[in-house]
């Protein structure tokens, strides 16, 4: 299967200036590749140093040194170094990112947060909210609660439909931030089913999972990454 | 005591030539409002001394003069400017129109049809047609420089949002060669139509403001309006009591206490003509 | 695919104040970017030079017109210039009071745009104010209200009506939701935030707020003492910002 992903000597340190220059690296020299279809989990130190190699593919946090290579059609695009419109439209078309907690803008209702990445690709409206019913259904969010904010939602409700915005549009790489986290054992295993159906249909799975059991079924490969000094941010 | 004598039409001819030379400009771009240095005149700011310095430049003692205010030839203001020609210029004055070769005028347009031989002269206070909008002379010089007029038809739709129909009766903006809107000063707008392709030439004279406009003969005038709400001129139910015309434009006199009321032309030599020929 | 609109070296002084200093950026339809800083830095300078308010001092301002020409703002003139803010631009202000005619009704400030294009049908010129009316959420019987009645929030969802009828391209706005109460400044935001998706609109957005920059762009710029010390998307500055003052700032916001 064809590479989707090339990560080539990924360094990545934070420097706070607020707080007298004090230098935290993360990880240095990281390199791997993920393919089409693949389900590779990122390992290592606990602590948010691998949700930091979600969001550095995502292009939120700003690489170091090194490169980060998605493939776009016939092109590659490398995240560190290209400019903010041409990351944005990897955001758009190719890469989706399911983070760990949803960042709720209120009022909106949870099937917009779910439509929308449809609707940025130009579906119809009213279609893609269709779309997003079905998959709201599916990860069990109850009927009454599509047109509300999930403001009110519990932690596991959020984590739904965050996740059910991730799968709504089809994206060849895919990253999940602890994707299982605060659902229960049935909602689980819905999750670990779209996981499994969006590599089918040929997307790249880059995640995290804290759970070990999961992680083994749902990933074919794991990315470890160097102890660096301390747990990192 | 010697009387003082003044030059013909009281102006020296240096003025009478600052004020020709703004009308020759006036008449080279139609519409246009054109700055001249407005003199002091023995009369108030507010009684027509815009009109008066425009026709002081333009009388020759060939002249017949016409003065009207409001159609009238007798109201007190239309008396007094037109003894102050008398004694200043020595012209013959006329209250027949077809007789006059310069008519001055506040706020309304002689009835008959003028000729080519005519000059009209009409008294302007307020010569900015956007002012009521807008303010500041600068923007308006601007607005006018770039063509820029959506703001005058913002005063019309308000009109119709407020009343259902346009609500401007006397003052209303018009536009000159297709290029400048203008303020044809305070005349009602039934006489609108008469502004174009009139044979006379027209001039436009404000005193206190210190602008000169003008529209040459023949020139294309058209009111401003909607193509859902289009430019019309008022109508009465009756025609005027005195001498049967349902075309002129009538005041409305009030008779007595008990609502009596009588419309009559305001234009008096229209009206006259009327019933001598009759 | 040209930019929309392009800033190169744009620097504004007065005598020997800084106003804006050697700014350079491309938006592209559709961008949202977002220009924060604190009182004094330069931002609302900036906006003004962009918008062709002000004349800048150095550099350029280039635009795409809709045929596709890119043209420098300084190079066109006066009229071009003006018609550009009157149809393609629009600018919502941070006090409404400036970007409405006060002395007019709602209706008479939305079809003002497309009276001043030539429209003349007041049908049509009554139904469309009518229609962007109802899209920015104020009640259609207040179309004939002067904006004197209107709420704050209300005038400020007025001016951005005004602006949007002749569909511009781009839409500049200097702190759109300044000195309204909190839960006006979100109904607001939201409704922007649906406009400029629905529409496809390009907008430079001045805040000091970065909550506003979060919801609103994609882009941002920070700015301190009239230069640009940071630049990227708007997601990563906020949360891995580089420079000393991006850390400072982002690191100030008050969290509820």
């Amino acid at each position: 299967m064809e590479p989707v992903l090339r990560i080539d000597a990924l360094a990545k340190h934070f420097l706070l200036h607020q707080q007298a220059g004090v230098r935290i690296p993360v990880f240095d020299g990281l390199s791997a590749q993920v393919n089409a279809g693949e389900a590779v989990a990122v390992t290592g130190a606990s602590g948010r140093g691998k949700s930091s190699l979600l969001k550095l593919i995502y292009g939120t946090y700003r690489a170091t040194s090194g490169a980060i290579r998605v493939r776009n059609g016939e092109e590659w695009v490398d995240v560190v170094a290209a400019p903010p419109r041409d990351v944005l439209a990897l955001r758009k078309s190719t890469i989706g990112y399911v983070t760990q907690f949803l960042r709720v803008i209120p009022r909106v209702p949870a099937e917009t947060i779910v439509a929308e990445p449809l609707i940025d690709r130009g579906m119809d409206p009213e279609a893609a909210i269709c779309r997003a019913r079905l998959l709201l259904d599916r990860l069990n969010i109850p009927e009454r609660l599509w047109h509300l904010s999930p403001m009110t939602f519990s932690g596991g409700e959020q984590q739904r439909v965050n996740i059910a915005r991730g799968f709504a549009a089809h994206f060849p790489l895919l990253l999940l931030d602890e994707p299982t986290a605060s659902l229960d054992a049935a909602n689980r295993q819905r999750v670990l089913d779209l996981i499994a159906e969006a590599r089918q249909q040929g997307s790249a799975i880059v995640a995290v999972f804290h759970d070990e059991e999961e992680r083994r079924l749902a990933c074919s490969r794991e990315i470890p990454l160097d102890r660096g000094e301390g747990s990192g941010p | 005591m010697n009387a003082p004598a003044y030059n013909f039409a009281y102006l020296n001819e240096q003025t009478k030539r600052m004020v020709r030379r703004a009308i020759l400009k006036a008449i080279a771009i139609p519409g246009y409002q054109v700055p001249f240095a407005s003199r002091e005149m023995p009369m108030p700011y507010g009684w027509g001394t815009g009109g008066v310095q425009v026709t002081a430049a333009i009388l020759t003692p060939d002249d017949t003069l016409k003065v009207i205010d409001q159609g009238a030839d007798d109201t007190t203001n239309a008396v007094s400017i037109r003894k102050f020609f008398v004694k200043t210029a020595g012209v013959a004055t006329t209250e027949r129109t077809s007789e006059a070769t310069v008519i001055q005028t506040r706020h309304r347009i002689p009835e008959m049809t003028l000729t080519e031989d005519q000059i009209l002269v009409f008294q302007v206070p307020i010569p900015e047609p956007l002012r009521f909008l807008e303010p500041r002379e600068t923007e308006t010089r601007k607005m006018h420089a770039l063509e820029e007029y959506g703001v005058m038809h913002v005063k019309l739709y308000e009109d119709i949002a407020h009343y259902g129909e346009i609500a401007t009766t006397y003052a209303y903006p018009a536009k000159v060669a297709e290029r400048y809107v203008f303020d044809p000063s305070p005349i009602p707008k039934f006489d609108n139509p008469k502004l174009d392709n009139c044979p006379a030439l027209q001039l436009f004279g404000a005193g206190r403001e210190k602008r000169i406009y003008a529209i040459p003969p023949y020139t294309r005038v058209r009111s401003l309006d909607f193509e859902d709400h289009p430019f019309e001129v008022q109508t009465w139910n009756q025609p005027c009591a005195l001498c049967g015309s349902r075309e002129s434009f009538l005041d409305e006199i009030v008779m007595d206490d008990k609502g009596t009321r009588m419309f009559v032309c305001s234009d008096t030599d229209f009206c006259a003509s009327r019933r001598g020929a009759a | 695919m040209n930019p929309l609109l392009s800033a190169e070296g744009l620097t504004k002084t007065y005598g020997a104040r800084i106003g804006c200093r050697d700014v350079s950026f491309d938006l592209f339809p559709g961008e949202v970017l977002a220009i924060v800083g604190e009182s004094g830095s330069g931002k609302t300078t900036l906006l003004r030079c962009l918008s062709g308010h002000v004349a800048a001092s150095a550099g350029r301002v280039i635009y795409t017109t809709r045929d596709g020409k890119r043209a420098a703002l300084d190079e066109m003139s006066e009229a071009e210039r003006r018609l550009l803010m009157r149809t393609d631009w629009g600018f919502v202000h941070q006090d409404a009071r400036e970007g409405l005619r006060m002395g007019v009704s709602a209706g008479a400030n939305v079809g003002e745009r497309m009276m001043a294009v030539g429209v003349r049908h007041y049908g049509k010129i009554r139904a469309a104010a009518a229609d962007w009316l109802s899209r920015v959420e104020i009640p259609e019987d207040r179309i004939d209200d002067s904006p004197w009645s209107y709420s704050g929030g209300m005038r400020q969802r007025l001016q951005i009506a005004r602006n949007l009828v002749t569909s511009p391209r781009l839409v500049f706005m200097d702190e759109p939701t300044g000195g309204l109460d909190v839960s006006v400044q979100a109904r607001l935001l939201d409704l922007i935030r649906g406009l400029v998706k629905g529409l496809g609109l390009a907008a430079v957005v001045v805040t000091h707020d970065l909550a506003v920059a979060r919801l609103l762009s994609s882009r941002m710029m920070v700015m301190q003492q009239g230069r640009v010390i940071e630049e990227g998307l708007t997601d990563q500055i906020l949360e891995d910002p580089q420079a000393a003052y991006s850390q400072l700032l982002v690191s100030s916001v008050l969290q509820v």
